[in-house]
């Protein structure tokens, strides 16, 4: 199971690299915290380390490391706008119950 | 659903312990909120997609309160209670509105606190409350725009913005519910969205020019931190006068009188500044004035147009170089120029300041938002959200900040243009013997003399031992923090007693007024040397004549009647020259005084040598050399 952008998301996040003039991929993952569970992971990232799994979607370069992707399998990350709000989403299939606000899962 | 942003490596945050900031600028005439997404500044539109939020509240009848362009709608059928440019009234006191503003625009109330307040049908309110509406609706902005509550906000404020105006505006965010992280002046905040930070070191320059006012400030970045070494500028030149001129031309060109009616001088000064806006992407822009029975069509091209602006460029000039002066910097050393202000994408305005800079200057980003953008990566970096930052941001206090000391003279602690934060001492002592009590009075400016100064406050120490003048020692402790606010302590070194003010929002000063402040002191230099000459004597023969008379008194029977004659008789003299305005003759005096005193002095030190060792006696006599 891989991880993939949607065209939209994948459209921001070279945006948003090429606003930060630097890193090699876009990190995701998950850690555990959060008040129920589990919590995503996005950040920009400089180097790829040997645990992690690299996926390419949309000319995006996503980087999973592989603990992390037990939990990720199968997600699409999209980019979204709720009223004046706009951010990225993961839709996750692994997951089963998130916490009202979205931060945080469990699976 | 929370919506997630790209965060640096190792960034990021727990869920519900994100840190959310916004850079503010609360401007005169419209004003923006930006934030930092996924590590990009950007500015926050509302839901019409409008960025700039004009600056402008309407109280209603019902009470309920309007801001931005709603409440724009309501200046022209009810401007009494539709507040706008509130930004000039912040930290003022009604005299200060009155100097400056006349008619005045609103009815304003006099208040026990000093603040005064606009009456509207919605109630009397302050300037601080009608900012914090302001704040209000951005912080509301911000809120949905990132679905979260804030942790804080960088507000920034105009580089001459006085200690009384920057506390004024810390109040408004708190009233709006915003945590004020930092204020920081809109030259520096402009030159960190340019990435300026980054350069390693060297000094730049921010114009600034707005619709109706230039700034011009000098900064030195050394190593990612950025310090303002000075700042001029002139708070009624912009964009509007552009438009003015223009419109003259057009008037000209037409043969209109001088007073033609208000729909046709709102058509020309719009035609006016249209026209300015099309110049500067066009060679030459077509004018067309309707009148009631015919059209009239004018070209005009952008030659003419420089030749029309070139004396109001010219006048933006003039502080540049009186800032690079008070920097003590080289035309040579600018590294950089940054354009600021809706006026500089005028290309004339560009091509004039880069041959006075000799160089290119920096227009890549939106001159309208490039304030709010910076505030917002400075409000970013505070809450913590950058990985290795140690961008710190330095200031200067715009006027002198000093005390008054006996005979109505200025003693300046920090003087004008010093970095801030900084904390600054000096000692002083008792004027008189067994004095028990000092009153600090604190005051901004130039001028030698305190009535030319600004009064910033006052407070008094109490419980200072009783000692002979002169033996005390009070330390006054000057401490201005990275905001810009003033805090005046003083300790009586030796039993500890302290005492202290924080300067309040009872007075403030505008730009012009600063400006004008610094002008009266260098046009003022002369009298003002010769008043601090002349007050320094009068206070040095008070001193004489105080320490004589109790001289007098402890040891006045060693002297014979004759001696004693001519000293009272010297001492008369004294007392009548010293309320004259002649310093020399008040010194001549002091020391014919202290010749026929020289017997009583020397008597005295025979008869009591003890005394003399004490030194203090002798000492006043001698002083006067």
């Amino acid at each position: 199971m891989s991880i993939t952008l949607t065209e939209k998301a994948a459209e921001h996040v070279k945006e948003f690299f090429a606003n930060r003039g630097k890193g090699v991929a876009l990190r995701l993952g998950v850690k555990t915290t959060g008040c129920s569970g589990m919590a995503y992971v996005m950040e920009f990232a400089d180097s790829i380390e040997d645990t992690d799994e690299v996926f390419e979607s949309h000319g995006v370069k996503v980087i999973v490391d592989k603990k992390s992707l037990i939990y990720l399998a199968g997600t699409e990350l999209d980019y979204t706008k709720e009223g004046l709000n706009e951010g990225f989403q993961f839709n996750n299939p692994n997951v089963k119950d998130s916490c009202g606000c979205g931060e945080s899962f469990t699976v | 659903m929370a919506l997630i942003q790209i965060s640096e490596p190792g960034q990021s945050s727990k869920p519900h312990e994100r840190k959310l900031a916004v850079g503010i600028d609360l401007g005169t005439t419209n004003s923006l909120v930006a934030t930092v997404r996924s590590g990009k500044a950007v500015t926050l539109p509302d839901e019409k997609g409008e960025h700039l939020l004009p600056s402008v509240v309407y109280y209603a009848k019902d009470k309920s309160i309007l801001v931005g362009t709603a409440a724009k709608q309501h200046k022209i059928t009810d401007p009494l209670n539709t507040i706008t440019s509130v930004k000039r009234y912040m930290g003022r006191s009604l005299e200060d509105i009155k100097a400056k503003e006349s008619p005045l625009h609103y009815e304003f109330v006099q208040t026990d606190s000093n603040v005064p307040r606009i009456k509207t049908q919605a109630g009397n309110v302050s300037a601080i409350e009608v900012s914090a509406e302001i704040l209000s609706v951005l912080k509301q902005r911000a809120e949905l725009s990132l679905g979260d509550e804030l942790t804080g906000a960088v507000i920034t404020v105009p580089a001459y913005f006085d200690d009384a105006q920057r506390q004024a505006t810390k109040d408004a965010a708190r009233l709006a519910g915003l945590n004020v992280l930092r204020l920081i002046n809109e030259p520096t905040a402009a030159a960190v969205a340019y990435g300026l930070d980054k350069i390693s070191n060297g000094v730049i320059a921010v114009y600034d020019l707005g619709g109706g006012t230039f700034d011009i400030s000098i900064l030195r970045v050394t190593q990612g931190v950025f310090e303002v070494l000075a700042t001029a500028g002139d708070t009624a030149l912009g964009g509007d006068d552009f438009d003015n001129v223009i419109a003259n031309w057009i008037k000209q060109q037409l043969d209109l009188d001088a007073d033609i009616d208000k729909s046709l001088r709102n058509q020309i000064t719009h035609a006016a500044c249209q026209a300015k806006q099309t110049l500067t992407t066009e060679r030459s822009a077509d004018i067309t004035i309707k009148f009631p029975d015919k059209e009239a069509t004018l070209t005009l091209s952008r030659e003419q147009l420089n030749s029309l602006i070139d004396p109001l460029i010219k006048k933006t000039l003039l502080p540049c170089r009186r800032a690079l002066r008070d920097a003590q910097v080289e035309l040579e050393e600018i590294k950089a120029v940054v354009m600021v202000g809706g006026s500089t994408r005028v290309l004339r305005v560009r091509d004039k300041v880069g041959e006075f800079f000799q160089q290119q200057p920096m227009v890549d980003s939106n001159p309208d938002t490039v304030v709010a953008l910076g505030a917002e990566i400075q409000a970013d970096v505070l809450v913590g959200n950058k990985a290795e930052s140690d961008l710190l941001l330095l200031d200067v206090v715009p006027l002198s900040l000093g005390l008054e000391t006996m005979g109505e003279l200025v003693e300046k602690i920090i003087p004008r243009n010093t970095t801030i934060p900084v904390t600054r001492a000096q000692d002083f002592t008792t004027y008189k013997d067994g004095q028990t009590a000092m009153s600090i009075h604190v005051v901004q400016g130039e001028r030698e003399l305190v009535s030319d100064c600004r009064s910033l406050g006052r407070f008094s120490l109490k419980g200072i031992p009783p000692l002979v003048a002169g033996s005390a020692r009070i330390r006054v402790t000057f401490e201005v923090d990275a905001d810009g606010l003033l805090h005046v302590s003083a300790r009586e070194e030796t039993t500890g007693v302290e005492s202290g003010i924080e300067v309040k929002p009872s007075y403030g000063l505008t730009d012009s007024e600063i400006e004008k402040m610094l002008l009266d002191s260098m046009e003022h230099a002369e009298e003002d040397i010769a008043a601090r000459m002349l007050h320094e004597q009068q206070v040095e023969a008070d001193r004489v004549l105080e320490a004589l008379a109790a001289a007098l008194e402890d040891d006045g029977d060693i002297l014979s009647e004759q001696e004693r004659q001519k000293i009272d008789a010297a001492a008369q003299q004294l007392a009548k020259i010293k309320t004259g305005n002649d310093d020399r003759a008040i010194k001549q005096a002091m020391q014919e005084l202290d010749k026929v005193a020289e017997v009583f002095v020397s008597r005295r030190m025979d008869s009591n040598i003890r005394k003399a060792m004490a030194g203090h006696n002798v000492d006043e006599f001698k002083a006067q050399d």
